[in-house]
């Protein structure tokens, strides 16, 4: 069973029905302590970094419980950030810091728009789990206007206005930036490469 | 690169796709759910389904419809037309809406924008404008483009991202369903003034019209309904030739 994490940050209709799709079993804990039970956790989340702040303290500690014990996380869009120290956009709030270094806005000007909304490609930068049978210039879902930086964790990016993390993998942590759940194929490979680490 | 969008438009009246010329005189074009099958399957990188008489009926937006047309799709899905308050965002929300397209109620009540973009997130939040040409600028109107208001596409279309709104649909009155081309003019004017995306709709009637209002227009989507209603191919065929012509498309 696949925990999905309801913080309060946006709707989950989609990732919901992205799991569902293949194959994979979701609950909705309703308590910190409901994540024992959990062989991997999800950390959805669209909006201000700010909505973040509903996972400190037992969630967060909960969660770097699983994550010790080997149980892989998927943080997707904010989730992603969520996963660095913090950022930029709402600095008094912590991240999970499991990734060193904070996420900062997309550079705006020449043309580009921020928030940056659409099907960008990804350039994979080192073999991943997750990303296994994706091909290289797939293209994925973003929105978003905060991005996470590359560091050796980065396993794709994309560049709008800066190269950022796209995804991001450490061990049992995978990150990405994009949404999986509404990036056709490419999207739902991700999601089923997940489920298949949340077996082992 | 970030590419340009296309999206296929559905307009439905009671659970069928129609389309109209110049918002009137709808006619019967098919069942929503299996022409998302369809688009999807064909490439589009977005859908979106307007209740297109919804406002002037006083009816939310067929949550039945939504259901079926998001459970086909692994794209992003935005739903309009009659949503007015925040729980008839929650239902299309709940029923598997991606984003809500708000037009006459956000007119009346721009703070409904700023709930909404607080509650989903303004990625969730899209604010339909549609305008004509009056008297050298954009007149908004609404309910359906049956009521004229005192608002310019331009000035609202700031106000609307102000509020929160993280997209504009863009319809040109005077072009919906004629297929004499976006009124780049229009899409350009709204695009340059907001730092949210645009999305041009109204018009489309040829492959160049969608390069136009790409470069002209300076739209960042561009929406249409028959030009991919009536060809299996219309979608890959486009794509194809907006790629020749140097803009940046989803494969």
């Amino acid at each position: 069973m696949i925990a999905l994490i309801d913080y309060g940050a946006g709707n989950l209709t989609s990732v919901r029905k992205g799991f569902a799709a293949v194959g994979a079993e979701l609950y909705t804990p309703a308590t910190p302590t409901d994540l024992d039970r959990a062989h991997a956790i999800v950390v959805p989340g669209v909006g201000h970094f700010a909505a973040t702040a509903g996972l400190q303290g037992p969630w967060t500690e909960a969660i770097r419980g699983a994550v010790a014990r080997r149980v892989p996380l998927l943080g997707i869009c904010l989730g992603l950030q969520w996963l660095f120290e913090g950022s930029d956009e709402a600095p008094t709030v912590e991240g999970l810091g499991a990734i060193a270094g904070t996420c900062s806005r997309l550079p705006q000007g020449g043309g580009l728009k921020v928030p940056h909304v659409g099907w960008n490609s990804l350039h994979v930068s080192q073999s991943s789990r997750l990303l296994s049978g994706v091909a290289e210039n797939v293209q994925v879902y973003f929105t978003h206007s905060y991005a996470a930086p590359v560091t050796p964790e980065t396993a794709a990016t994309c560049e709008h206005g800066a190269r950022f993390a796209a995804a991001v993998e450490s061990g049992n942590i995978f990150g990405v930036q994009f949404h999986p759940e509404k990036s056709s194929e490419a999207g739902l490979r991700m999601l089923r490469n997940f489920a298949a680490a949340a077996q082992g | 690169m970030l590419s340009k969008r296309l999206i296929a438009c559905l307009d439905v009246r009671n659970g069928c796709v129609v389309k109209g010329v110049n918002f009137e005189g709808l006619r019967n074009a098919g069942d929503p759910a299996a022409l998302a099958r369809r688009y999807n399957e064909e490439g589009i990188d977005e859908v979106v389904v307007l209740d297109v008489t919804a406002t002037i009926e006083g009816r939310r937006a067929f949550e039945a419809t939504i259901r079926a047309v998001s459970g086909e799709l692994f794209i992003p899905l935005t739903v309009g037309g009659g949503i007015r308050t925040e729980s008839d965002a929650a239902a299309a929300i709940d029923a598997g809406a991606d984003k809500v397209g708000v037009n006459s109620a956000a007119l009346a009540d721009p703070a409904l924008l700023t709930r909404l973009a607080w509650r989903y997130g303004s990625q969730a939040v899209v604010v339909a404008i549609d305008a004509k040409r009056a008297d050298g600028r954009f007149q908004v109107f609404s309910r359906s483009g049956s009521t004229p208001t005192s608002r310019d596409a331009v000035e609202w279309a700031i106000e609307a991202e102000a509020h929160g709104a993280g997209e504009v649909l863009l319809t040109s009155i005077d072009r919906d369903g004629t297929r004499a081309g976006f009124d780049c003019e229009l899409t350009a004017a709204v695009s340059t003034a907001v730092s949210i995306p645009v999305i041009a709709s109204g018009g489309a009637g040829t492959f160049d019209h969608f390069t136009e209002v790409f470069k002209q227009g300076q739209a960042d989507a561009a929406l249409a309904a028959s030009v991919f209603h009536y060809s299996e191919h219309a979608v890959a065929e486009l794509k194809r030739h907006l790629r020749d012509q140097g803009i940046p498309v989803r494969c």
